[in-house]
């Protein structure tokens, strides 16, 4: 997946002079995580360089970008550290377009790694999707697989919305079923990591279906697309399973037709469970295929504590909390 | 407890905190002989192109052009042709009738609230005169000059601030939070100091792009405790950004005087040195200290010699808005006893001194301006006033959030229609 993002950055660059890739240790050591490798020399130092230890200034003037006329794509080195440039995001990119009327924009792709299952603790794993998804203005991805990496990133960075471009850091490498204690396979032996050479890009609102099923439909994100996946592949359930991709703007059209057709919803994320995406997905679930649901609809979510490092498995909504909810769903 | 009888901090006199305090409160004589002013004139002008650290004394000292024989003195004359300095004169006067009239307006009930910005005139039309046309302002919500100088209709200000069915910004935002991009003028928000940060990046993008232009940015003395402040400044020395921050120090955060945004230790000006930008402190009510700093601010952005930082020092003369009232907070003499006096009416008897003006052609002057006021406001209540319905249509409400509607704001359109159909069955 790292590759990918590189090569949509890589991409986007030479498309397009307007873009502008900056962030703590993004330039010439190519960032912690590789994503940005080889760009600054390629591009130079005013189109790919590293900034000030500050988000809040980071955001900031990447939305005094955009006013001129820049498209910029920040990274925040972990989601966890999003939280200085909270201010500068919701109340000026997400609104800029608004309050103007439409006067100035705010055409920024806000790249963070999020989402736990590396030892991260408290401030290397946090998935704050539902921070984002509540701010009207914004909007929020999370791909799962290096294809639709490079073409959501892609997509974000031509879309003049603000776009909170969030990358699973425990799949950068390769999938993940949620079995820690198994060794890492990488991308290059799955399916969804051939990733076409050049330009593509993949519509932003659009969900992808993953598997097709008629026992329950599963909404994920991020890495617990693969977990769930694995867990239904083992208890042999007949799961529909949408990867949502995109949380703002939402394939609601997809997520209506798969309840519709199973009858039974679970929703998964890391996230904590109180107020986070997957309240919003159950209520609307809820709300709009009511007649025909034959059970609750099920969260699968992080508990409601930071997130730990000694229990992070104990934590990590893994494959028994979704066997057990999957369980309960289908009446086993 | 070893703590209490032995080691570090024994025998000492106990930790106190220090709560600042302003010397006057309401009733209080008001006594400002302790604000140094020094003599016009005498103040030094480095070359805009040296290091930062050549402004170090001027960061403490005050530059001052104007004296008290109303002529212009020293290296920081800007030498201005008369017209000139009667166009800022003409631009601040109206801006002064406008805030009268939109005070008098939102006590009328035409609308919801005004911020005035008397005293300060010059911070923001005497800088805009020194700036060119398309350089971009990052102002706070104090500069309403910006616009005035820049040719901005007073009809359309007046729409936003009614925000009527004719408000450019369709009634989504508070009165006077303008926008304006063929104006440079971008889009205030009610956050403070936002902006900073954003006009170090409009600048950064110029220079990315190799154009001529420079940012300018505003905000109040109160608002440099926010840490953008901090982070403005930061990316701007680092990458020697081409912008100007105007820091306009009134003395007065709504209640909180300037103490509690750090003044008792240091002026604001001198922040600039620490982070390696050049610093002016300017008298605020010389219009022709202001428009020199910023001149010599922007010639140094201009030429890739990086940031300035210019503290305007000035006095809020009324309230900090239509909400506030401060005689709940501080003498009522301060404005009265204000050394620095009126930028509006030192800038008069400049070109009166210089034989360019009459107090005959002044009061002419201020009824066609109060005229101008009028007419303007009258055009712009045909279009309506608050809470009258002359406002925009509903599905105006969620246009813009995004680009396009998705389809859960398209739903919520649906919504808002039926409830007013509900509501108003025949329209």
């Amino acid at each position: 997946m790292i590759e990918a993002i590189n090569d949509a950055l890589d991409i986007m660059l030479e498309r397009d002079p307007d873009v502008i890739v900056m962030g703590e240790d993004v330039g010439y050591f190519g960032g912690v995580f590789r994503c940005t490798a080889g760009l600054q020399e390629k591009y130079g130092k005013t189109r790919v360089f590293d900034t000030p230890i500050s988000e809040c200034g980071i955001i900031g003037v990447a939305v005094g970008m955009g006013a001129y006329g820049l498209r910029p794509v920040p990274e925040i080195q972990f989601a966890d550290y999003i939280y200085p440039g909270l201010d500068q995001l919701i109340s000026e990119a997400a609104r800029l377009r608004y309050r103007s009327a439409g006067e100035f924009i705010a055409p920024m792709t806000v790249r963070s790694p999020f989402g736990g299952g590396i030892f991260g603790g408290q401030t290397h794993s946090q998935s704050p999707e539902a921070i984002f998804t509540h701010v009207s203005g914004l909007k929020t991805v999370v791909p799962s697989t290096p294809h639709d990496a490079k073409g959501l990133l892609i997509a974000a960075i031509e879309d003049n919305d603000p776009v909170i471009f969030f990358e699973p850091k425990r799949i950068y490498n390769g999938p993940f079923d949620g079995y820690y204690d198994h060794p890492t396979k990488p991308w290059k032996d799955h399916p969804d990591a051939k990733v076409p050479e050049g330009y593509y890009s993949i519509p932003l609102g659009k969900a992808r279906m993953v598997r097709e099923g008629q026992a329950l439909t599963v909404l994920a994100y991020g890495t617990m697309v693969h977990v769930a996946e694995a867990v239904c592949r083992e208890k042999g359930v007949d799961a529909e399973i949408l990867d949502l991709r995109t949380l703002v703007p939402l394939d609601i059209e997809a997520i209506e037709k798969s309840v519709e057709k199973t009858g039974r919803c679970m929703v998964v994320h890391e996230a904590t469970r109180t107020s986070g995406f997957g309240a919003e997905l159950a209520a609307l679930v809820q709300e709009r295929c009511f007649y025909h649901l034959e059970a609750p609809v099920e969260r699968v979510t992080g508990f409601d504590t930071p997130y730990p490092h000694s229990l992070e498995w104990a934590y990590f909504p893994g494959p028994v909390r979704i066997g057990e909810a999957l369980d309960k769903l289908l009446g086993a | 407890m070893a703590r209490q009888s032995e080691g570090v901090g024994y025998n000492r006199p106990r930790l106190a905190l220090h709560v600042p305090e302003p010397k006057y409160r309401p009733g209080d004589q008001v006594d400002f002989s302790h604000i140094a002013v020094p003599e016009a004139g005498a103040q030094p002008r480095p070359d805009e192109t040296g290091p930062a650290s050549e402004t170090s004394p001027l960061c403490t000292d005050l530059v001052r052009v104007l004296g008290e024989d109303h002529q212009a003195h020293g290296p920081w004359d800007p030498r201005l042709a008369p017209e000139q300095l009667r166009a800022m004169l003409r631009d601040m006067a109206l801006t002064r009738a406008f805030d009268e009239r939109m005070y008098r307006g939102q006590r009328q009930g035409k609308t919801s609230f005004y911020m005035k910005c008397t005293g300060e005139e010059a911070t923001s039309i005497a800088a805009a005169h020194a700036l060119a046309s398309d350089d971009m302002v990052f102002p706070s919500y104090r500069q309403q000059g910006i616009l005035i100088s820049r040719g901005y209709p007073l009809v359309e200000m007046i729409n936003q601030i009614y925000s009527n069915r004719g408000d450019k910004l369709k009634g989504r935002q508070l009165p006077i939070m303008y926008s304006s991009r063929a104006h440079s003028f971008f889009t205030i928000s009610g956050n403070l100091a936002t902006q900073v940060p954003q006009a170090v990046g409009w600048a950064m993008a110029s220079a990315i792009r190799h154009d001529s232009r420079i940012a300018a940015t505003w905000l109040g003395e109160g608002s440099t405790a926010e840490g953008d402040f901090h982070s403005g400044m930061t990316f701007a020395a680092v990458y020697n950004a081409p912008v100007i921050f105007n820091v306009v120090n009134n003395q007065w955060a709504i209640s909180s005087f300037s103490g509690f945004a750090g003044s008792e230790r240091t002026s604001f000006a001198a922040r600039a040195i620490g982070y390696g930008i050049a610093g002016l402190r300017i008298d605020g009510n010389d219009p022709l200290a202001v428009y020199a700093a910023t001149r010599w601010a922007a010639d140094r952005a201009r030429s890739n010699n990086g940031p300035t930082l210019i503290e305007h020092f000035t006095y809020r003369a009324e309230g900090h808005s239509t909400s506030d009232d401060p005689s709940q907070y501080r003498s009522a003499q301060e404005r009265e006893e204000w050394p620095l006096g009126d930028p509006i009416n030192r800038l008069k008897q400049h070109l009166i001194a210089l034989g360019e003006w009459s107090e005959e052609q002044h009061t002419d002057m201020d009824l066609a301006l109060a005229e101008q006021v009028k007419a303007a406001t009258k055009e712009a209540e045909k279009n309506g006033i608050l809470g009258h319905g002359m406002h925009h249509p509903f599905h105006t409400m969620f246009e813009d959030v995004f680009e396009e509607l998705p389809w859960h704001l398209e739903e919520q359109a649906d919504q808002a229609i039926r409830e007013r159909q509900i509501k108003w069955p025949q329209s």
